[in-house]
């Protein structure tokens, strides 16, 4: 049965569509048929992060209004045969989408797909709430750091309440919570919020801690998702927590300081 | 921590930890308001208005609560009168 993945956070700036296009990409690096759909009408950026803004020729609101059918709007990717984009709507205002209209995409997606993995807009309005409300799992993108960690519990308890599952009273939404732009020496100084410490707050299950990295923006700045620069910590990172999504279970790693040396521990590196 | 840290003595408490005290109570608040119903304000409002027409309270005199055990919720009204 194909899987809805909605990734989430309320803020913005967290690393939502960095996290979509590697999650997704990911999914289908093992194998799995994966489409990933930007929500975010009106300020379409998984096309750009993706490497593919140059092929968008129909989009979902295309689609939601019968301009364009699926096929025709979906954008396979050069790299992998098994992973497709539906980008966003550039031009039209985010209340172009309904709820009636995304769910017979995501219905038709379903039968063609293993995976369908919605980008979400940041906020809490309509284009957010499309975005989780058909969702059968959500991964909650937060940075370890005040605002993101309280509007992703705002978030826990939208999905917990505002969601199709919530709404039939069926299983409720799996979630998982994924911190990014984690800086293992700002943690160990007492400057950040540890894992553990966002842990306990959000009392959700952590599926992965990807560190702040320059790899991320090198992949964006060239389009191509960092999942893919499987040297680079992050890449590595995420590697880790799309094969914790599919059930295995793997340390965290790149969560502590590299190891300092006694004279640099003794008189303070830096 | 370092070897002049340690002369300096304990640094005090780390921003982080003051970050985590503070989103544990607004977090822990917020999600006692998610689940009351939006009712609740205006109720308090009302009573406060229909107690002031036999006593003089103010609008803090009437805290209404409403708590949920098991599939029981029960309305709780505490109600301060002023001293005589």
């Amino acid at each position: 049965m194909a899987k809805i993945l909605v990734v989430t956070s309320g803020k913005g700036g967290v690393g939502k569509t960095t996290t979509s296009a590697a999650i997704g990409t990911g999914l289908a690096l093992r194998g799995h048929k994966t489409v990933i759909v930007d929500f975010d009408v009106g300020l379409r950026n998984l096309d750009l992060i993706m490497g593919c803004e140059r092929r968008v020729v129909y989009d979902f609101v295309n689609v939601v209004n019968g301009e364009a059918n699926l096929q025709q709007a979906l954008i396979k990717d050069k790299r992998l045969e098994n992973l497709f984009v539906l980008a966003a709507s550039q031009t039209r205002d985010k209340d172009a989408l309904t709820q009636e209209g995304v769910e017979k995409v995501l219905m038709d997606l379903k039968k063609d797909f293993e995976y369908v993995v919605c980008d979400s807009p940041a906020g809490i309005e309509k284009g957010a709430h499309l975005a989780m409300y058909f969702a059968d799992e959500a991964i909650i993108v937060t940075n370890p750091e005040v605002s993101s960690v309280r509007d992703s519990d705002r978030m826990l308890g939208l999905l917990a309440s505002k969601s199709r599952r919530a709404e039939r009273n069926e299983d409720p939404i799996k979630e998982h919570l994924l911190i990014t732009r984690y800086h293992p020496e700002r943690v160990s100084k007492g400057e950040m919020l540890g894992v553990d410490d966002v842990k306990d707050i959000l009392s959700v299950d952590l599926i992965g801690v990807i560190p702040e990295s320059e790899a991320v923006l090198k992949a964006s700045n060239q389009g191509v998702p960092v999942i893919l620069d499987d040297q680079s910590d992050a890449g590595q990172a995420y590697s880790d927590t799309i094969d914790r999504l599919l059930g295995k279970n793997l340390p965290l790693r790149f969560i502590e300081m590299p190891k300092q040396g006694f004279f640099a521990r003794l008189f303070g590196g830096k | 921590m370092n070897l002049f840290d340690f002369f300096r003595g304990r640094q005090k408490q780390s921003s982080a930890s003051v970050a985590k005290e503070r989103l544990q109570i607004i977090v822990a608040h917020e999600r006692g308001q998610r689940t009351t119903p939006d009712y609740l304000p205006a109720l308090q409002k009302e009573l406060v208005e229909v107690i002031r027409k036999y006593v003089n309270i103010g609008n803090d005199d009437v805290v209404v609560a409403l708590e949920n055990q098991g599939s029981c919720s029960i309305l709780e009204l505490n109600i301060t009168l002023p001293e005589r």
